[in-house]
C-alpha cells in the first residue's frame, strides 16, 4: 500500500454532495440554440472556421487551435451558424461566440474510431487529443496536448490522475468514476503513453467509497489510493505531494518533479477522442445548492445556456441570490443565466438569498487560523494586509506569489475578512510590475 | 426570471461558522471556572470587583467608539474579556474606584487608541494592570487571606518554606482574587485548548521555562509554578490571539521567552512578582517574532528533480 503523505494545513468544509452523488448521470439533449465560446481554456482564443450561415454538423472543427497554448472548438450539435459574435462568459467577461441554431438532426461528422486505441503510438494518441479540442476538465482549461509534452529531455515517472473532487457540493466526477471507470483507464494509459510516464497512480478522496471500487475493478495494475477527504486535497501540488511525496519548485511546474496531474474527466474525455472519435463537446455537470428544485447531475452539450440546464433540474426552488459556475470554493459568481456551458464547467451552484450575503468583516484578532490552513504555509493575514495597503514589496517578500488561491483562509476566517480577495489583488499588481520591468 | 437579481462576490463562496463573537464566547466560558473560584475564596469583594472591572471596561469602549462615531461592537465580548481580566488579576482589598480606573485605563490606553480590537500591541487588560501597579503601588500589593479577609502575604512574598503545595493548587492563599487557585485555572484552560482557543505551545513553553530555570537555581519548581500568577499569566493572558505571535516557532520563543523574564525578575528584580511585565516585554516582541520565524513558504528552496 502508497503511504499517503499529508500536505500541510487544509480544511474540512460540509460536503453538501449527499444530494446528487448517488442518482446517475442524465443526458441534456442539445437546446434549440447553442453558443459556443472560442475560449474556453487556458491561452489563446480559437480563431474561427466557419461562418455566418454555414452548415456544419455534430463535433465538425468550427475553430482552430491558435498557437501552442490554445485548444480546437467543434459544433456540439448540427446545424446552421447564426452569427459570430461577443457573448457573455461564465468567466465575467464577453467572449467572441458561435451561435448555432441546431436543426435538431444530430448529423455527425464521420468519426475515425479505434477499437484497440492502447496501440496506437505516443504522437498518434497526441495528435487526436489536440485534434479532440480537450482541454483540463478540472476547472483551469490549460490545453492537454502540450501539457502531456515537457519539455524534451525531461523525463515523467509518474502520470497522476486527479479524482479528488474536493470541492463541496460537485459530484461530475464522482459520477463519472462510478459509471466510466473503464475509459478513465484507459484515457488515463492513452495519456501515460502520450508523455511516456512509466506509472499512474489514481488519487480518489476516501469519501467515494463506491468510485474507489468501481475504478480498482478496472484499473490492472495501476494503483488507486483513496486519499484523506480534505480541501485542498486535488489542488495539483498538494496531490503530488500526497501521492509522490515531491514537492513541485515555486513558481514551478510539475514536470520539473517529474509529474503530469490530469483529471479524471479528461482521461474520460480522452479515451472517447482515441477510442471513438468524439471530440470534446460534452460534460458532466453538477446542477446543485439550495435554490435547485432538484440537484442532479447532467452529460451537457457545450454552448447550454445555465438557464436550460437548471430548468432541466426542475428549475429554482426558491429565489436564487448567488449562482457559480464551478465549485463553492474557487468558482465564479455569474452576473445572469445567459451563459454557456463550457468545457471547464464542473457545476452550476445555485444559493438561495440568504446563503448568498456576504458576511460583514470584523477586525483581524491575529487567531492565525488562515495561518494553519493555508496549503503553500503562508501568512494570509500578513498578505491580506500587504495587498490592502499597497505595499507590493511586502506582499511579494512573503509569498504573494506561491499563493495557489484555493481559499482556505478566507473559508476559516472567524472575522469574515476577504482574504484570498486582497492576495490577488496583490498578486495581479506584483505581476503586472514585473512585465512592465522586463 | 428577469428580475433575477444575483449577487456577484470573489470566492470562496462558503464561510466557516466559527466568528469572532464564538471565540469571545468560548474564551468568557474558559474564564467561568476562575471567575467561581475567586467568589469562593474572596467572597463579596470578589464579586463587587468583577461587576466593577466588566462594567466599566464594556462601558468605556462603548463611550470611545460612540465619540469616535464608530459603530459601537460592544457585543463582541472582547471589553468583557479585557474587564474580568483585569478585575481577575488585583486583590481584593483594592477601592472599587481604582478598579474602575484601571479598568477603563485598559481599554481607552491599552486597546483604542490603537485602533480597537485587533490593533493593540499589548494585552490590554496587562496594560490596565501594570499602570494600576505603577499608581497605586501599595495598594496593588496589600493581600487579604482567602476565606477569612485577614491581612496577609502571599505566598511568594512568604517563600517556598513556609507555603503548602496543596492550598497552592486549590488556592486557598492569598493574592490577586482570580490568580489563586491552579485547579480552577488549568480546567479553563482545558477547555480553552479543547475548543482551539488557545495553542498549547505558549503555556507548555511558559511552564517549561519556569521549571527548568527554577530546577537550576536550586528552588522548587511546583512552588514556582503554583505561586504568584505564573499560571493565570500562562493560560489566559499571554495566549490572548491579538498580542502573541501567529506562527508555530513563534509562539514557542514567546512562551520561552515570557519564562525567562518571569524567573530574572523573581529572582534578582525588584518585584516578588514578573509575570505581568514579562508578558508585556514579550507583546512588545511578537511583530519581530512574527518576521523572523516565517514558516517555509511550500516549494521555496525546493531544486527541480532533473
Amino acid at each position: 500500500m502508497r503511504r499517503v503523505r499529508a500536505f500541510f494545513g487544509g480544511i474540512h468544509p460540509k460536503e453538501n454532495k449527499e444530494s446528487t452523488n448517488s442518482t446517475p448521470i442524465q443526458v441534456l439533449s442539445a437546446p434549440e440554440v447553442v453558443v459556443v465560446p472560442l475560449l474556453q481554456h487556458a491561452g489563446r482564443e480559437a480563431k474561427p472556421l466557419v461562418a455566418k450561415g454555414d452548415e456544419v454538423l455534430k463535433g465538425q472543427p468550427i475553430a482552430e487551435a491558435d498557437g501552442r497554448i490554445s485548444a480546437r472548438v467543434h459544433a456540439p450539435v448540427s446545424g446552421k451558424v447564426a452569427a459570430i459574435e461577443p457573448r457573455p462568459s461564465a468567466s465575467g467577461r464577453e467572449l467572441t461566440c458561435i451561435v448555432i441554431e441546431n436543426d435538431g438532426q444530430e448529423r455527425w461528422v464521420e468519426r475515425q474510431t479505434h477499437p484497440d486505441p492502447v496501440q496506437l503510438d505516443a504522437q498518434s494518441i497526441l495528435e487526436r487529443i489536440e485534434e479532440a479540442g480537450i482541454v483540463g476538465m478540472g476547472g483551469a482549461g490549460f490545453p492537454t496536448a502540450p501539457k502531456l509534452t515537457p519539455p524534451k529531455g525531461v523525463i515523467i515517472d509518474y502520470l497522476l490522475l486527479n479524482g479528488c473532487e474536493c470541492e463541496p457540493y460537485l459530484t461530475a466526477d464522482h459520477r463519472l468514476m462510478v459509471e466510466y471507470p473503464e475509459e478513465i483507464i484507459l484515457g488515463a494509459k492513452l495519456m501515460a503513453k502520450a508523455c511516456g510516464a512509466r506509472r499512474i497512480i489514481i488519487g480518489v478522496e476516501d469519501n467515494k467509497p463506491d468510485a474507489i471500487a468501481a475504478l480498482r475493478e478496472k484499473a490492472g495494475n495501476i494503483e488507486v489510493v483513496a486519499l484523506p477527504t480534505r480541501y485542498p486535497q486535488g489542488g495539483e501540488k498538494q496531490l503530488i505531494q500526497a501521492l509522490t511525496g515531491r514537492e513541485v519548485p515555486s513558481r514551478g511546474l510539475p514536470f520539473q518533479v517529474g509529474c503530469i496531474v490530469q483529471n479524471v474527466g479528461t482521461a474520460w474525455a480522452v479515451a472517447k477522442a482515441v477510442r471513438d472519435g468524439e471530440p470534446l463537446i460534452s460534460r458532466v455537470v453538477t446542477v446543485t445548492g439550495s435554490a435547485v428544485a432538484e440537484p442532479k447531475n447532467f452529460l451537457v452539450p457545450v454552448g447550454t445556456g445555465f438557464q436550460a440546464v437548471i430548468e432541466a433540474a426542475g428549475g429554482f426552488s426558491q429565489t436564487p441570490g448567488k449562482v457559480v459556475a464551478g465549485g463553492p470554493m474557487t468558482g465564479g459568481a455569474q452576473f445572469g443565466l445567459d451563459v454557456p456551458v463550457t468545457k471547464v464547467t464542473g457545476g452550476i451552484l445555485c444559493f438561495g438569498v440568504d446563503e448568498s450575503k456576504t458576511p460583514d468583516s470584523q477586525p483581524c484578532i491575529k487567531c492565525a487560523r488562515c495561518v494553519d490552513v493555508c496549503p503553500a504555509n503562508l501568512l494570509p493575514l500578513k498578505l491580506e494586509a500587504y495587498g490592502m495597503n499597497e505595499q507590493w514589496d511586502n506582499a511579494r517578500e512573503y509569498g504573494a506569489l506561491d499563493c495557489i488561491e484555493c481559499g482556505c483562509c478566507t473559508y476559516i476566517c472567524p472575522s469574515k475578512r476577504p482574504l484570498l480577495h486582497y492576495i490577488r489583488f496583490a498578486k495581479a499588481e506584483i505581476i503586472a510590475r514585473e512585465r512592465q520591468s522586463s | 426570471m428577469d428580475e433575477l437579481k444575483l449577487l456577484v462576490s470573489p470566492s470562496p463562496h462558503v464561510r466557516d461558522t466559527d466568528t469572532t463573537e464564538k471565540i469571545m464566547f468560548a474564551v468568557l466560558i474558559g474564564l467561568l471556572p476562575v471567575v467561581a473560584a475567586a467568589i469562593y475564596f474572596f467572597r463579596w469583594p470578589a464579586v463587587r470587583i468583577l461587576l466593577l472591572s466588566s462594567a466599566a471596561a464594556v462601558a468605556t469602549e462603548a463611550i470611545w467608539q460612540r465619540l469616535r462615531g464608530q459603530p459601537i461592537r460592544i457585543g463582541d465580548g472582547s471589553a468583557l474579556i479585557t474587564g474580568l481580566l483585569l478585575g481577575l488579576s488585583v486583590p481584593p482589598t483594592l477601592p472599587s474606584w481604582m478598579v474602575v480606573v484601571g479598568s477603563a485605563f485598559a481599554i481607552a490606553i491599552g486597546k483604542q487608541v490603537f485602533g480597537g480590537l485587533g490593533h493593540n500591541p499589548f494585552n490590554p487588560a496587562l496594560v490596565g494592570r501594570a499602570f494600576l501597579t505603577a499608581s497605586f503601588g501599595r495598594a496593588m500589593t496589600t493581600w487579604t487571606a482567602p476565606l477569612d479577609g485577614v491581612t496577609a502575604a502571599t505566598p511568594l512574598a512568604l517563600g517556598a518554606a513556609v507555603s503548602r503545595i496543596p492550598d497552592l493548587f486549590f488556592g486557598q492563599v492569598a493574592g490577586s482574587i482570580g490568580e489563586t487557585s491552579a485547579l480552577a485555572i488549568l480546567l479553563g484552560g482545558i477547555y480553552l485548548f479543547y475548543k482551539g482557543v488557545i495553542d498549547y505551545r505558549i503555556p507548555v513553553g511558559i511552564g517549561a521555562t519556569v521549571t527548568v530555570f527554577a530546577l537550576l537555581a536550586g528552588e522548587n519548581p511546583i512552588f514556582h509554578l503554583l505561586a504568584g500568577s505564573v499560571l493565570f499569566g500562562a493560560v489566559y493572558m499571554a495566549t490572548d490571539m491579538v498580542t502573541s505571535p501567529v506562527t508555530k516557532a513563534g509562539r514557542w520563543i514567546f512562551g520561552i521567552g515570557i519564562g525567562v523574564i518571569i524567573m530574572v525578575i523573581r529572582l534578582w528584580g525588584g518585584y516578588p512578582e514578573g509575570v505581568t511585565f514579562a508578558i508585556l516585554l514579550m507583546n512588545a516582541v511578537t511583530p519581530l517574532l512574527n518576521r523572523w520565524t516565517r514558516p517555509r513558504i511550500y516549494g521555496q528552496g525546493v531544486k527541480a528533480s532533473e
